[in-house]
This record gives structure tokens, sequence and C-alpha cells, in this order.
């Protein structure tokens, strides 16, 4: 199936031995210039590169602390250094976070420091070239942006930014990623990453209440661009027509249905998910949550709650309110915008839904903590509500719950593999070995407690396991949503008492 | 020029022949050069930094929601190295020799304190018996730090020439002192009196002691280093945004000028 080695599953994650250049030969598809054009970049690299390159980076440095810091100040003491899961599983040590950082502030030395100025090569200072360009494009695309080196660093250097910041240069000087900019084209322009539109949406949306009303003989609606609906919900587009991401769908909306609520997508923001993130680019990134906000005045919602995506819930909660706020056309009673694990929970607490466990007894549960909610995003009220509120949910809605081992949950959870805009065919070696940490704290709890459903709040980690868990011998099916868990759970019909 | 006076007349070994003259003028100036540089440039970052916008909230989470919440999550990563420890066995080894180095540089530090103050105030006086304690263990630490960077294929690889050469001069500083403490003694009277002088800008002769001048130079080349180099991570690692941002992003709008 592969023609490369998959890791075997044995349960343990061992660090592996420094193999130069193991996954040199893995790049990103180059947009073409067309592609390019249409996103604002230039169309392709020229003759004065080297300039352009200097101009974007000497920019980046006076509009980001985070990467002027960074770059100064990592010691280079190694504790990041076998915390990411690409290197972990492919040992090439431009994947050890330190050493990817190496591949910027080898340039920022040579271009940005007086002692690179002067010192050169004793400085480590690297002189631009094709060959490092080529390295660039390589390994800032085998970063997922999972930020898990920085939970580590003594001081927080956080690889994330470096990447992003790269990837934002390599754009603006020609160089881009077909996958990332495509999606982000479709976004801008249609208004979500798969380019469906709106009638196609309705079809879709029909087919589900089709689906819902042939499985539980219950009439639930999924309303289209309703104006005057008290709830806008936004999602990652995947839901529409991924499984098992559809499923999930199902589940918000018998959600909202058992509710008694008003609720609405919206076919001009249809997508939660924003790949303006990814490619570090603050302009696409404004532009694309922009549609969102746009859709919640004219649809005069009062309150927007997002689904189940890691990197959406990411920029919806930390980057929104400084995009587009302030949000004082909604109603300041409830988070802008509150997650939907929080909105549901919350909704069992108080007792407005029921969930029947037993509806799930054929499943043993575990959940994969998405990077993006675990460590860049927080749910509720308290800090690490992003852990035990999914967590909560899952329990209130099946009997069988475990969590893999400690440490790799919570803040020190394994990203997918798949996250980061890596999900792109080109990339799966290096998406199928990057999961592999995940997969062996995976093995362990398959082994110890028959673990058959793998739950997420992630839309690239559910395309990413449906696609990689073959490979490790495992059914594609166990990967769910957990609106998928409260869909089964979910007591239908009239409310008893009310 | 009133601690001079006083500490003048316990010293009459003072030379004053031609040489140390030119030597002594010599030192003295780098000695404002080095303290100028050290000074101005740490400055510098430290504007530098603060005028460096972060137009999105980046806190890794969980992280606090308030700015005391902040402190409170600093304190032990500056004290303990608290995320070092979240790491494996590698790390720990690490955070021995690390914290150990540090701790005992602060405390040296603090020891030497006794040569710029006159009288010298009763808290310097209070380490002075830990203060040599650590100068003993102080090469040991950084020997753990050199030698760690030896036997792991992981940090032969990251390790930079700019790495060996700050740990290295920074034990050999460690042994200088050692040195004059045990074996080439020197007037420590004459010491105080040429920091005093540097110190109330009435430069007197450097004493005269090879070994001193040695363990001095090295001091004054880690001064110059320091802005210009990965030591900046002492003021870093209290501004690093995604350890000193308030995770509100929902309550407080965060704006900053270039990202409206
Ligand atoms: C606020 C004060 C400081 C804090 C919190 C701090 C913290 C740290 C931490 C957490 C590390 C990484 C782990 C380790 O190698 O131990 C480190 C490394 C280092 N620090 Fe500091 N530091 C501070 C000040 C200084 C100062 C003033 C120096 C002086 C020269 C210094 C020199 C070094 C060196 C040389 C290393 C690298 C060690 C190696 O290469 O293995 N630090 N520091
Ligand atoms: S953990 Fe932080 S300081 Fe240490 S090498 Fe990695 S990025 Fe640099
Ligand atoms: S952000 Fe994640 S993928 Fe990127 S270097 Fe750090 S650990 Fe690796
Ligand atoms: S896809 Fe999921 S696990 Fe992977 S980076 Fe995104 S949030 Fe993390």
């Amino acid at each position: 199936m592969a023609d490369f080695k998959v890791p075997e599953l044995t349960g343990e994650i061992i660090t592996p031995k420094v193999t130069l250049g193991a996954t040199s030969g893995i790049k990103p598809f180059p947009a073409n210039e067309e592609l390019m054009g249409k996103v604002g970049f230039p169309a392709k690299k020229s003759a004065d590169w080297k300039v352009k390159f200097l101009a974007k980076m000497g920019e980046i440095l006076k509009k980001y602390k985070s990467v002027r810091v960074f770059l100064d100040i990592c010691v280079r003491c190694g504790a990041c250094t076998d915390k990411c899961h690409y290197y972990l599983s492919t040992g090439d040590p431009r994947n050890m976070p330190v050493y990817r950082q190496e591949l910027m502030r080898s340039v920022y030395r040579k271009y940005f420091t007086t002692s690179g100025k002067l010192f050169g090569n004793l400085a480590a200072a690297r002189e631009l070239s094709d060959e490092l360009l080529e390295e660039w494009i390589t390994y800032f695309y085998q970063c997922s942006e999972c930020r898990r080196c920085s939970v580590f660093c003594p001081y927080g250097i956080d690889t994330a930014e470096i990447t992003m910041a790269a990837r934002e240069i390599l754009d603006s000087i020609g160089i881009g990623s077909k996958y990332n900019l495509a999606i982000i084209n479709k976004a801008e322009t249609i208004g979500n990453n798969l380019g469906m539109g709106g009638p196609a949406l309705r079809n879709t949306l029909d087919f589900v209440e089709e689906e819902i009303q042939e499985k539980t003989g219950v009439d639930v609606k999924l309303p289209l661009d309703v104006e005057g609906a008290d709830i806008l919900l936004v999602t990652p587009s995947a839901d529409f027509f991924a499984e098992p991401h559809i499923f999930s769908l199902e589940g918000y909306a018998k959600v909202f249905h058992q509710a008694g609520v008003s609720w609405t997508l919206s076919s001009h923001a249809s997508e939660g998910g924003n790949f303006g993130m990814f490619i570090g680019n603050y302009d696409h990134m404004k532009t694309i949550n922009g549609r969102i906000w746009k859709a919640a005045r004219d649809l005069k919602v009062k309150r927007v709650i997002a689904g189940e995506c890691g990197h959406a819930w990411r920029v919806l909660y930390s980057f929104s309110n400084t995009l587009h706020g302030p949000f004082d056309f909604l109603d300041p009673n409830y988070r802008v915008p509150q997650h939907i694990c929080d909105y549901t929970l919350d909704l069992v607490k108080k007792g407005a839904i029921k969930l029947d466990k037993a509806a799930n007894d054929d499943f043993s549960v575990t959940f994969h903590d998405s990077c993006n909610v675990a460590r860049a995003s927080r749910i509720g009220n308290e800090p690490g509500g992003q852990f035990t509120i999914p967590r909560e949910l899952i329990n209130a809605a099946c009997n069988k719950f475990v969590d893999m081992a400690e440490e790799t949950i919570g803040e020190r959870t394994f990203c997918c593999g798949g996250g980061g805009g890596v999900l792109t065919d080109e990339l799966i070696e290096v998406r199928v070995k990057g999961a592999m940490p995940r997969m062996q704290a995976l093995k362990r709890v398959k082994d110890s407690n028959g673990v058959n459903f793998f739950a997420l709040i992630c839309a690239i980690c559910k395309a990413q396991f449906t696609k990689i868990f073959p490979y490790y011998g495992i059914e594609m099916e166990e990967v769910g949503g957990i609106h998928q868990l409260v869909g089964n759970a979910i007591v239908l019909g009239a409310k008893e008492g009310v | 020029m009133w601690a001079i006076s006083i500490l003048k007349h316990q010293s009459d070994e003072i030379k004053k022949g031609a040489f140390m003259n030119g030597l002594s003028s010599v030192f003295n100036l780098l000695a404002y050069i080095a303290a100028a540089v050290f000074v101005l440039g740490f400055l510098n970052k430290v504007v530098l930094y603060f005028k460096t916008p972060s137009p999105l909230k980046i806190p890794t989470t969980p992280a606090p929601k308030t700015s005391m919440g902040v402190v409170v999550r600093l304190i032990p990563e500056v004290l303990f190295f608290r995320s070092l420890l979240k790491g494996g066995a590698a790390e720990k080894i690490l955070w021995l020799g690390g914290w150990v180095f540090h701790v005992s540089f602060l405390l040296i530090i603090l020891r030497h304190l006794r040569f710029f103050t006159y009288p010298v105030p009763g808290f310097v006086m209070s380490f002075q018996q830990i203060g040599i304690w650590a100068g003993l263990v102080f090469p040991l630490a950084l020997l753990i730090l050199i030698v760690r960077r030896f036997l792991n294929d992981r940090l032969v690889t990251i390790t930079l020439f700019a790495d060996y050469f700050v740990l290295g001069l920074i034990i050999t500083i460690g042994l200088t002192g050692l040195l004059l403490k045990y074996f080439a003694r020197t007037n420590l009277v004459d010491v105080k009196a040429f920091i005093l002088g540097l110190l109330t800008l009435s430069p007197v002769q450097i004493p005269d002691s090879p070994m001193f001048l040695i363990h001095f130079s090295l001091v004054l080349i880690l001064l110059v280093y320091f802005p210009f180099s990965k030591l900046m991570h002492a003021w870093g690692i209290l501004i690093s945004p995604t350890r000193a941002q308030v995770d509100n992003p929902q309550e407080v709008r965060h704006v900053t000028p270039w990202a409206q």
C-alpha cells in the first residue's frame, strides 16, 4: 500500500537516531502562476528574489515580537529535539524543532545581526541560496504548527510561529503551496474550502435531513441562511460531505432541534477553517474570518457557535476579536464565539437535552486532544476547559471511556500528523509517519481497553486519521467526532415534564 | 574618592611602574567600554523587543486569564526552569546542570558585590560562605552542560561553535576565579580599590596579577558578548509572548497599530 516503511505498532515511542536527509525529498506541490496571482502573490520566483526575501523577512521581524525574540534567545538546549512527532517518526534532524528554526535563524544571523555579518560561518550564518530555499520549502512544510515543542521549551519558543513566517516569506517571493493556496482561494471566493456553492450546500443539508428522518423518524431541520435565527453555526465544510465529519453535523442538528432553539448555517460563511493562519498571512486570515462576522451581521443572529475543528477554533477563539471585533451586535451573555462542546455540555447539565449512554455501548472510546484546541485556545471559562469539557461530554454520552497515556494527551498531546496545511497527498509519507506517536498511544489503549472509537473535535484530524488508520491496520470507521457520539445518544422527541 | 582614600593607605604595595600605568589605563578604558556596550546593548534589545508588537494572542494554553496569573506562571519558569521539568531523562540532566549553574552563578555574583560596595552591606556579607561553595560547584555544573553536548547525537547536531564558546568562556572565568582564590592569590584590597576606582570614575592601578588580568579580561568579553547573543534569554524568558500573554482574547480586544 505504501512505498515507504510504515512504523510498526508496538505501543512504544522510541527516540530515533539522527538520520540526515531522511525526509529531504518530500515537498509540497508548488502553486502554479495562475493560482499565485489569484491569491495576490508574485506569480513566480524572480531574478531578484533575494531582495524580496530579505525585505519580507525584515518586515516580519518588525511586525512579530514572537519571531524576533524566538530567533534571538534560543540557547540550543535541545529540550525540544525529541518532542516533534515528525522527528520521532523520521529521525530527520531538520524535523527537530530547534533545527527547523535554524533554517531561518542562520539567515537571520547573516543578514540581520552584527555577529553574523562580522563572523559569517563561525557565527553559523548562512547565505541565501537555491539550496537553502529548497530546504525551507521541504521542512517548513513538514511542520504541522502544532506547538508541542513550545510546551517543553524553557522560553516557550513556538516553532509554529517560525514556520508561519517562513511560509509567508516563501509566498512573497513567488513560491507557494498548491494545496494551501487553492483552499484559500476557494474559501475567499466561494465561501468554503471545498468550493461548494449555496445550492450544492442546500442539497447536502436536505440529504442529511433525510438521513436523520430515516434513522430516527424525527423531522430534524438543517436551516441555511435563515435571517433572524438566534444561533449561527460555523463549522468546517468537511462536515457537509466527508465521513465521519457528517455524523457530527447530524449530532449538532439533533442537539439544536432537541434544545428547541432557532439556528442556521450560512452559505456565505460555510467554512469554519482558516488556511490563512497556516501560511502565516494576516490579510488572508482576516478576509476569511471576516465572512463569518459579515454573515452574523447579515443574518442578525444573537450568537455564534463553532463546530468541531481545531485550527478553526484557534482562529475563532484567539484571533476573531482582534481581526473583526468588537462583537457588540451579539448577545453579550454568551461567549463569542462559543464552542459546540461547551454549548452541548451546558444543555446536558441543565437537563435541556437527555443522552442515553447505552446507545454507545458498542464503543469503547478514547479522546485525542487536537493540538490547536489543546495548546492554542480554551473552551469554557477555566484554563484547561479544553481538556475537561470534551471529556465530560464524552462521558455523558457513553459508558466506556479511557484516556491515552498522560504524556500524550492534554497540553502534551501529539498531533495527528496532518495539521497546519500538510493534509495533502504528496506529503503522505510524513503524514503517515508523523502520526506514529499518537498511534502508539492509541495502540496501548486498544490493547488494554479494547478501544474502538477514536473521538475527535477537529476536521483535519478526522480526515487525517481516516486516511492513515488503514496504513496501521486499523479500520477507518473507528474515527469519529464527539457529536457523533452525542448524536447517537441523544433522546429525540417530546421532552418529559416540559 | 572617599573610598579610595580609605583604601589607599592599606595598600602600599601598588606598584607605580610605567608599564603598569599603561596597562592600567588600557584596562580601565576597556572596562568602561565593556560596561557601556553591555548596558546600552542590553537596553537596546529590551527597547527593540518592547517596540516590536504581538499582533495576535498566542499564549501557549492552558494559560492564565489575568496578568497576576501570568506572573504566577513565570515565577517557577524563572526560578525553577519549570518547563524543562516536563521533559524526559535528557532534560533532567540538563535541568540539574543548568539550574545549578545559574544559581551558583547568581550566588557568585552576589559574593562579588563585596568588591563593588563600601561599606559592604549586610546581605552581601551573608552570601560569602555559600558563595564559596557556589564557586566550587559552578565549574562542575558547566562541565555537565559541556559534556552532555557530546553525548547525544541530537545535541551534537544542533550545537554550534557559539554554544561551546560561551560555555568555555564561562567555565574559564570560573576556573581562573578559583585559581585566584586558592593558588594565584591576589591582594584583594588592590582588587577592591581597582573596582571602586572604576565605579567612582577615578581609576587607579589594576592589581599586579596576571591571573587577575585574565579573569577580568574574560569577564569583559562576556559583558560585550552578552547583548548580541543567546544570553539575551535572560530577558527573553520574561517577555516571550507564548508565556507572558494573558489568555483573554474574548474578554479584551487585543489590538496593535499595524494589525487594524
Ligand atoms: C533571568 C535570568 C536567567 C534565567 C531565568 C535563565 C534561564 C536559563 C535556562 C532555562 C536555560 C536552559 C537550560 C540550561 O541550559 O540550563 C539557560 C541556559 C543558559 N544560560 Fe541562562 N538564564 C538566566 C540568566 C543567564 C545569565 C545572566 C547567563 C550568563 C552568562 C546565562 C547563561 C546561560 C548559558 C550559557 C546557557 C546555556 C547552557 C548550555 O549551553 O548548556 N543565563 N538559562
Ligand atoms: S527547547 Fe527552546 S531553547 Fe531549547 S533548543 Fe529548543 S527552542 Fe531552543
Ligand atoms: S510546531 Fe509541532 S510540528 Fe512544528 S516543529 Fe513544533 S512540534 Fe514539530
Ligand atoms: S489537525 Fe488536529 S491534531 Fe493535527 S494539527 Fe490540527 S488540531 Fe492538531
